[in-house]
Parts: C-alpha cells; structure tokens; sequence
C-alpha cells in the first residue's frame, strides 16, 4: 500500500470543475513533482489534502486508512504538512525564529500557559537540530530572507511529526545556491523516509529532486515519468501542445508603439531596451521578484524608473500617475484583481457593469449624473462579446467564477480604444477555458500593443508573439526552454 | 475561487419564493418597524398623531440627520468623521461668539461658520491623504482640540447676551433676529425650518451620492482605495472632498442649534456625534443596503426620533434615553449583518 493513495476526487466550484477524477500516489521517501499550468487542479489538490477544501467525490487513503481533513490542523495532526508559496504567512514580524518555530504549539495548550524565555529558545534549538539546520534563533522572523523562511517552516512541519511535506513552487523566489540547499535537505527528509510532494514546472528542481513527475492538465491526470524523466515531453504533455509548435496566428505588425530605452528599475539593476509594436503581444516571464509588476506600474504611473526614456507613439512619455497614464492611452489590468481591480462584494460599484465602467465615467457621463443605462448596455456588450457567464451586467462581479471576473477586468480595459494594453499576472487564478477566451479577445485586437507579466512560462508562449525573461530586474531575449529553467542568477 | 463560492448565495437575484419574502421582510424591517411603532404609540397616545407633535419630532432629529449625512459620505469613502459633535458645538459657540462679542450679523456669521466646518474638514483631510494617519485616529484627535478650543476665548465661560470678557470688558453685541429664524421658524406656521434644511440636504446628498458620477466615485475609494486609484481617479481629492462636505454639514447643524437655543452653551451638542454616528449604522439596515446610504442615515434618525417622542409621551423616564438608542442601533446592527447572513 501506497503512504498517501489519492483515488479519482472530483471537486468543482460553481460551474468551473477543477479537479476531475485525479489520482496520485505517494510512497514513503518519495518525492513527487505535481505539475500542471495555472488552472490545472493542482493547488486544489493541494489544499484538499491540506485540508483547506474537501472533495466532491472520490477517496483519499492516508497509512492505510480515509484520510478527509476538515482543517489544516487535522491534517497536520494526521502528518500532512504544507509549506505554502508565500512564506511570509509563516510567522509573524517582530516575533523572533524561536518563538515561530513554537508557534503552533503555543496555539495547540500542548504548552503550559506560562512559558520562559528560556524554554522557547531550548526547545527551538532541539527542533532546529532535529531537522538538521542551522538558524539564528533570536533573530526577527521579519528579517529573515526567503530560503530561511522556508527552513523555518519546514523544521516546524517535522517537529509536527510530518511523514507527508507538500511544498507549493518553494523555489519560486530563491537563487540557485539557496535552491541547491533546498535540495539537499530535501534529499536529507527522503533518506529519513519522509514523503514530498513537490508543486513546481522547473524542470532544474525536478532534474534535481523527482523519482515521479505527475501531470495534471484541466483537473485530470494526463500523465506521469518515472526516472529517468523526459522533461521536454513532460513539459509538452502540461502544455498540450509541441513546444516548437509556431503561433497558428502569426502576423506582421505595425510601427512601434511603446519604445524603452535604457531604463534601469533600481539603482544597481542593469538597463535594458523594449520596443512593442502595434498588434503585437510581448509576454514577460521571470520569477516573483524579478521585476516584471515594477516595469509595468512604473509605464502606468505606480512608481517611477531609476532612468530611462520613454515613447509613446514617437512622443516622450512619462506617466506620474495612473490617470496620466490613462489619459495617454495606457492602461493596466494590475495583478491579483481582488486587491487591484474590484469594488468590494456588497458596496455600489461591485456590478459587472460598474468594474467596466469606472475609469471611463468622465466620458460616459459627462454632465456628472448617471441617470442614462450607458453603463449597464456597455457591459452586457462585454458579456457577449467575451463570453462572461452572467445573468446581466447588474450581476455583482463577485457573483462570477475567477475566469469570469477577469474577463470583466479585461472587459474595462477594452470598452475604450487604448494604445497600450498592460496585463499583469492576468491567468491568475483563471480556469482553462476562461484563458483561451482571455487569450482570443487579447490577440483579436490588432489596433494596440499588448504587453503582459506573467511568472508562467506556458502562457506566456500561449498568448504572445513573443516571450521574453525578465531576470534581476534586466530583461533578456528567451532561449529554448529558458522559461522553464530559469533561476535567478547569484548575484556576487 | 473562494470568494466568488461565498458571494453566489448572498446575490438576491433569482432565489426562491420563500427567500423571496424573507428578502424582502429584511429589506423592509426598519418601514415595518417604523409605521408598527407610529401607529402604537397613536394608540396609546393619541396626542402622538398630532401633526405638531410629528413636525416637533422632525425639528427634534434634523440636526442629527444634517450631521449624520456627512458621517455617511465619510463612511462611504471607507473612512469615519468623529469630529462632526465637537465641530458642531464649536459652531454654536463660533456663531455666537461671533453676534455677541464681534457684533455680526446673520449674512455674515452664517458664512463665516460654515467656512470654519469646511476648514475643520480640510484639516481632517490634510492629516488622512498627506500626513497619512488613519480616519478614526485623525478625527478623534480634532474632536480633542476641538471640544478644548471652543473653550479658549471665553475663558471657559457660556456665550449669552452681556457676556463678560476674559479681560472684563462687556460684549456689546446680541444674536441678529434674522439668524434666530433660522431655528425659530416655520413654512405655513407648521414645517420648521430646520425640517426643510434636513430634506433638502437629505435630497441633495441621495442624489449626489446614489446618482452622480462622484457619488460613485465616493463609494469606489471606500470599496477598493487601490482600485479606484488605478482606475485613473484622483482618490485624495476625493476623500478630501468627503471630510470638507462633512465638517461644513456639521457647522450646519451647529448654526441650527445657536439658532434654537439662541445662546452659545459649552455643553451644548454634547450628544449629537453618538446620535448622527447611530443614525448612520442604522441606515445600514434600510433597504437592507448594509452599506452607508444617505436615505438611512434620515429614516434612521426619524426611527430614533419617534421612539424617543412616544416613549417620552408614554412618561418613560429621560434617563432611558440612551439605553433605548443603544438598543436600537445593536438591533438595527443584528438585522443587518446576522439575520441576512444566517440562510447562508
């Protein structure tokens, strides 16, 4: 038997089915990569097993018995133990590594009430040496780099007498030597008999780390490698297509549009060039951090450049504010929509309609009253066009799947004419089909210049004519499978 | 993907019958209560029913309601007025410092009040967008200075006619006749006047707020500060906007209440920032909104105004008073975030 058996779970959500009849197998000391495009089912996978969300249907098996997880401290108790991408939900700033390392037990009255500080610090260090790593114990958890973070959070999970560690893309924000440590500990649990699933496309931490690459693709199992693993062929079948496979849409452009030149994103950042010309979608891929929102705000206003000069249309351009920006003609669908892009549920303004129309009600409603249905036609124009699953454009936005509600995003963007269309992270969170209406309605305007950030290699090459990578804040041109591997680099 | 699972039930759109009249019971709750309310107390009272006692009632909340309707636009911008009591009752001293010691008269005080809320609120503002410190704190510091300042150059003392100065001198001057009407009179000897200047701000403020561009740029800033700035709208003059409008909505109330009392009393408006702060959250529940709105805030002050009246009628003692709003606000507060969340 299995450690971990996984047996065809199902789980939707409204009408967006993200997991359909996946299975996954997990031995002991074994590591398995989980891979898959955004959309593919795996951090649904993840937090049913983390307990975060239950499955519609299926059958998990855990040591031998059914394993379903109500919260994520049952499944902690039953030793599945996530580390989750962003480590900064770890601890908490201005509590030292000792005390984040106690942390759950000062939550779970395993501890008496009162506690010295000589206790906390003893049995961190015990915790530290069992897992086998060094840490500066007083030290701010705040201060603390990314790598460290990690560590923490991983000495916590095998002081909760973890068998099972899932780690979400943990070398998503680190430098190849920090990931090489990563691997070696790694190495280090699976020598102990400890399991690890393993979210990440890079085909490095897979080289390194995977005896079993499992894919997922639409929520379904697709396909698995055992060692050696084929990594052009894994990579193909998480696509669904051939890698060398050209844009069935290939066409010329127009006269350049936006034109970079020299700019620097910060102080000690190498400058770079960029020319994106009229019809043209250029996709930015790089890790978190490496730059791309940074360059994408700064053109729309958020923060400014170190130097660098800007044209838009031949005229100097330098947007100091997002209405400037606007006013020009460039605008910006920024990352994580909830936060960047949308009215809170419950509050005037949260309607398909209204998230279409506030930018553009200056020019919509020029004597100041709204008492014409510009808005409402406007944005069920925008539900047919793209294809928004609403009942009408009075639905709140938050009434709609993720897909959806970016579809809205872009719905905004698109309700008037614009010269640069800037996209930030725009397939967050966004299901499969959703993404290839995103990309119709993107790659379907030919009178602008589209560029787009995103830290996922395959849609970048899925939605633009071409892809470059953005590494320590300097862009480079991409070379085959470069997206896919790509560290940033040491810097000494 | 989580948070569109949550808000799909909460969408009143196309539910079943029964959650249907449920819906609508809980958007109407505060109507009910209301008409429930005034026709009891005509039962037991029938003096209630007397068009004088009701206009007596509206002329007893206008104040509350003129306030209440700045500290709504302040909650719709996600933000929150406290300064509107203190600003208020420095009104009232301000306007009759200004009749009595500087010998002014109506046209020129009234003016001059106003702009003293409008710069209150610039100042509101001028700590929230450029200095940065949050709402609540912001606000609750000028009510500090404020509720001190008005104190300054009367040493403390009220402001009546022949008030005698710090130095001991004898103010010369008196309240201008013109400006006691604005407390004093009525339309056709039965509408005050005061209950017009709380219909009308009431209209103007529903308009401005519900259908105007700007309204919908006020309830933007408080439903996603960022997203509003990164749709290209110019979120500090917005807010700024907000707390100018509400300090000169709260001189307004300031100058209804000298006009009254037709004296500057240091204790005066001493209750009015609870009163309007309560007129707002209970116009939370109206409609069932669950959202400042300028409607609510006015029935919400009615409703509080008429409990108040009828039990007052029915000799409940004075010093109920505040249990009996306190009451009515967690009831009112109950309605709107439990009783609609709980059929989820």
């Amino acid at each position: 038997m299995p450690l971990l058996d996984v047996q065809n779970i199902s789980r939707a959500f409204g009408s967006t089915q993200a997991l359909r009849d996946a299975s996954l197998q997990v031995e002991r000391g074994e590591i398995v990569a989980l891979m898959g495009a955004n959309g593919a089912g795996k951090s649904t996978l993840v937090k049913i097993l983390s307990g975060l969300y239950t499955a519609d249907s299926g059958r998990i098996v855990w040591e031998d018995t059914d394993y379903k997880p109500q919260n994520p401290a049952e499944a902690a108790a039953r030793g599945i133990v996530t580390v989750h991408q962003s480590t900064d939900v770890v601890g908490i700033p201005g509590l030292s590594v000792a005390d984040v390392l106690l942390l759950n037990q000062f939550v779970d009255r395993s501890h008496p009430f009162f506690l010295s500080h000589r206790t906390v610090r003893r049995e961190a260090a015990r915790i530290l040496q069992e897992a086998g790593f060094d840490l500066p114990l007083d030290r701010d958890f705040e201060t603390l780099g990314t790598a460290d973070r990690q560590m923490v959070a991983i000495a916590r999970a095998l002081s909760q007498n973890a068998r099972l560690l899932i780690l979400d893309e943990p070398t998503a924000s680190l430098s190849v030597r920090e990931a090489e440590r990563l691997y070696e500990i790694l190495r280090q649990l699976k020598a102990r008999g400890i399991a690890v699933l393993y979210i990440s496309h890079r085909t490095a931490d897979l080289e390194a780390l995977a005896d079993r690459v499992v894919i997922l693709r639409g929520g379904r199992n697709v396909g698995a490698f055992s060692r050696p693993i084929d990594f052009s062929a894994a990579i193909e079948t998480m696509i669904g297509r051939s890698l060398e496979s050209a844009r069935p849409d290939q066409r010329r452009f127009g006269q350049a549009v936006l034109e970079l030149k020299g700019i620097q994103l910060l102080p000690d950042s190498r400058p770079f060039d960029l020319t994106v010309h009229k019809g043209e979608v250029v996709a930015i891929t790089g890790v978190l951090g490496a730059g791309k929102s940074r360059l994408l705000s700064g053109l729309f206003g958020v923060g400014s450049f170190v130097s660098g000069n800007i044209t838009l249309n031949g005229q100097p351009f330098n947007a100091r504010k997002p209405a400037d920006a606007i006013a020009a003609g460039v605008v910006m669908a920024a990352e994580d929509r909830h936060t960047s892009s949308l009215i809170h549920a419950g509050w005037p303004g949260e309607s398909i309609a209204s998230t279409i129309s506030l930018p553009h009600l200056n020019r919509w409603y020029r004597s100041g009253f709204m008492f014409s249905k510009r808005e409402e036609n406007e944005g069920n124009a925008a539900i047919k066009r793209l294809g928004i699953k609403a009942v009408d454009s009075l639905a709140s936005v938050w009434s709609l799947s993720g897909g959806n509600q970016q579809k809205t995003v872009i719905a905004r963007w698109e309700a008037e004419p614009s010269r640069v269309l800037l996209l930030d992270e725009p397939f967050q969170g966004v299901d499969v089909g959703a993404r290839q209406d995103i990309i119709a309605t993107i790659r379907s305007h030919t009178d602008r210049a589209t560029l787009i950030a995103t830290s996922d290699a395959e849609e970048a090459h899925e939605v633009a004519d071409r892809v470059l990578v953005m590494d320590h804040h300097t862009l480079r041109e991409e070379t085959k499978h470069s997206a896919f591997t790509g560290y940033q680099e040491d810097t000494v | 993907m989580t948070n569109s699972a949550q808000h799909t039930s909460e969408n009143p759109r196309g539910g079943n019958g029964l959650e249907t009249v449920r819906e609508t019971i809980r958007r109407g709750a505060v109507f009910i209560l209301l008409i429930a309310l005034v026709v009891g107390f005509s039962l037991a009272q029938p003096a209630f029913i007397n068009i004088n006692n009701l206009m007596s009632i509206l002329q007893a909340v206008s104040v509350v309601a003129i306030i209440g309707a700045g500290v709504t636009v302040t909650l719709a911008i996600g933000g929150f007025d406290l300064s509107v009591g203190a600003v208020a009752a420095s009104s009232v001293m301000a306007a009759s410092y200004a009749m009595i010691v500087l010998g002014l008269n109506a046209y020129h005080t009234v003016p001059l009040v106003l702009a003293f809320g409008a710069l209150v609120g610039f100042a509101n503002a001028f700590l929230i967008v450029k200095l940065k410190v949050p709402d609540l704190l912001a606000t609750l510091s000028t009510m500090f200075l404020l509720t001190g300042l008005q104190l300054i150059p009367t040493a403390g003392r009220s402001i009546s006619v022949g008030l005698i100065l710090p130095d001991g001198t004898t103010a010369t001057g008196k309240y201008d006749p013109a400006f006691l009407t604005i407390g004093r009179s009525s339309l056709f000897g039965t509408i005050p006047f005061s209950v017009l200047m709380m219909l009308l701000v009431a209209l103007i403020l529903f308009v401005l707020t519900e259908r105007t561009r700007l309204g919908r740029l006020l309830y933007a800033t408080g439903g996603n500060e960022v997203a509003t700035r990164l749709a290209g709208a110019n979120v500090n003059r917005i807010k700024t906007f907000a707390y100018v409008l509400s300090g000169t909505l709260a001189a307004l109330g300031g100058i209804i209440v000298a006009a009254r009392v037709g004296r500057g009393d240091v204790s005066s408006g001493a209750s009015l920032l609870m009163d309007s702060v309560a007129a707002s959250l209970i116009g939370f529940a109206v409609l069932g909104l669950r959202r400042p709105n300028v409607l609510g805030t006015l029935i919400g002050a009615v409703f509080v105004g008429v409990l108040l009246n009828g039990l007052t009628m029915l000799n409940a003692p004075y010093y109920t008073q505040d249990f009996i709003k306190g009451a009515v606000l967690v009831g009112a507060l109950a309605l709107t975030y439990g009783i609609g969340r709980s059929q989820n």
